[in-house]
């Protein structure tokens, strides 16, 4: 089969890229287009690590076809990642030592972002279920848990200081 | 049918590194000429912050700013020779490789700075800040940067250290066994409380409550982690990993990483942890290490709490919904 141009919103970027069919968003974030932050772990859809959000929504790009996030926006942790500094979620993580090996850490604050942008004030419960399809070996999940909670925290009050303005 | 209860204890002692064959660890530093350090090692960083544990080694010792530290991995064709991070060892080992070599790049240091201050070396402190002061004169003082500067480019010296730690080799009497195979050792003990379905067989872990001696900490919050991380990694073991459920029979294996089996962060317990500090006499400021002893004693904990719940003493891992229904059945 032939390959094909797919179009699609990458980082807040429109994005072409020529894929041949069934070529995983995953090889071409990584290896299309070198946006490595995406991991690569079980490649099974089994672990969570290469997690990306489609339309806001955290999706395997292990498992996703390319030709599928046609005309959709996409965002990586590079798209999360301010000029300066870090994200309040990234923030959280380095201060809450949510990350060791850092091979999930990606997934992991995608994951904490799609549940923030719907559910900003999370419960303990409602983090667990949004990372029940992400596995981390080194942290036992507990400060990857309280960071995204720190974050929600950030990220109300600076939300409110904007208000306030 | 009914959900029991039950609580258990293991401890553990836990030896610091090898030593039969030496276990030796080397280290190199030198001083860029904007007045950083850079320390070379091949100890490779896992994510359990050997880089962090290592520059704040580094940092105290040289006496200078710890984000004036870089830590170089670089690689085994490269850099220094390392046995390795495994054993629990890299913080002790390394780092004291580390402190002698930092110990040697000071000298120099002090060497120029009393040059440029026109000063003993002897009566020269440095504040841990980034300047090289006279004792009791404040005011005469160098920053590092400026003692790197002209060190490079007015003494044509390289301020730069050495640092290798072996333990010699122990051989063992042949006709007692004795000898002496670790530097210092870190001690252990964990609480397990689990709760015991008796129509399932499924075990839950409910706490983890251990409280570690592990020396001097260089960095409580890195330390926390690794006993976090490793009491999970613990109760994985005991109650669901496995790469051969059934050995010798490979049936049911998991052919890949989708269907081997491991806990999630629903599965996760209360883990709460103290920690002691009784500094071993020969890790670089007290240290012993902490690493893989975190993983240990939550198994025998949890097997003992599951026999404390329901009377079954199951000695296969893991401990499986199978195997506990089977022992319950067998008890009768």
């Amino acid at each position: 089969m032939a390959s094909r141009i797919v179009e699609f919103t990458l980082n807040g970027r429109l994005t072409e890229v020529m894929v041949k069919p069934l070529t995983t968003v995953q090889t071409v974030l990584r290896e299309q287009l070198g946006y490595t932050a995406t991991k690569s772990g079980c490649k099974q859809g089994g672990c969570g690590s290469c997690t990306v959000l489609v339309d806001g929504q955290p999706m395997m790009s292990c498992l996703l076809p390319a030709e599928d996030i046609a005309g959709q926006d996409v965002v990586t942790l590079e798209g999360l990642t301010p000029r300066d500094g870090l994200h309040p979620l990234q923030q959280a993580f380095v201060d809450n030592y949510a990350a060791q090996c850092g091979y999930c850490t990606s997934g992991m604050i995608l994951v904490g972002k799609a549940l923030l942008d719907s559910n900003p004030e999370p419960l303990r419960d409602d983090i667990i279920d949004a990372l029940a399809g992400n596995y981390c070996r080194c942290t036992a999940y507990e400060p990857i848990i309280e960071a995204i909670q720190d974050a929600a925290g950030r990220m109300a009050a600076s939300n409110g200081k904007e208000a306030h303005r | 049918m009914a959900k029991k209860r039950g609580t258990g204890m293991a401890a553990v002692n836990y030896p610091t590194g090898m030593n039969l064959g030496g276990d030796p660890s080397q280290a190199l530093i030198h001083a860029t000429t904007t007045g950083n350090f850079v320390i070379s090692l091949s100890s490779t960083d896992l994510g359990q912050g050997l880089k962090t544990v290592i520059a704040q080694i580094g940092a105290e010792t040289l006496g200078v700013p710890f984000d004036t530290v870089l830590v170089d991995t670089a690689d085994t064709d490269t850099g220094p020779h390392c046995m390795g991070t495994f054993a629990s060892r890299a913080t002790h080992r390394v780092g004291n490789a580390v402190m002698q070599a930092a110990e040697e790049a000071k000298k120099v240091m002090m060497e120029v700075a009393a040059d440029e201050l026109e000063a003993s070396a002897d009566d020269l402190e440095t504040d841990g800040q980034g300047m090289i002061r006279v004792k009791g004169s404040p005011d005469r003082a160098v920053s590092v940067i400026d003692v790197a500067l002209a060190a490079h480019f007015k003494y044509a010296r390289t301020i730069s250290g050495r640092g290798m730690f072996m333990k010699p080799k122990s051989p063992v009497d042949p006709d007692t066994g004795k000898m002496d195979p670790d530097s210092t050792e870190a001690h252990a003990c964990t609480v397990a409380e689990v709760e015991v379905d008796t129509e399932t067989g499924v075990v839950t872990v409910l706490s983890l409550r251990s409280a570690y001696e592990v020396g001097r900490q260089v960095n409580p919050g890195l330390v926390k982690g690794q006993i976090v991380g490793g009491a999970f990694m613990g109760m994985a073991h005991a109650l669901y990993e496995t790469t051969a459920p059934y050995y010798p029979a490979t049936d049911y294996a998991p052919t890949g990483f989708s269907d081997y089996v491991l806990p999630g962060p629903a599965e996760l317990p209360v883990i709460e942890s103290v920690v002691l500090e009784y500094p071993s006499a020969n890790g670089p400021y007290g240290v012993k290490g902490v690493g893989e002893m975190t993983a240990n004693s939550p198994i025998p904990a949890i097997v003992n709490a599951i026999y404390n719940a329901v009377g079954v003493r199951i000695n296969d891992l893991p401990v499986t919904p199978e195997k506990v229904l089977r022992a319950l059945e067998a008890k009768g």
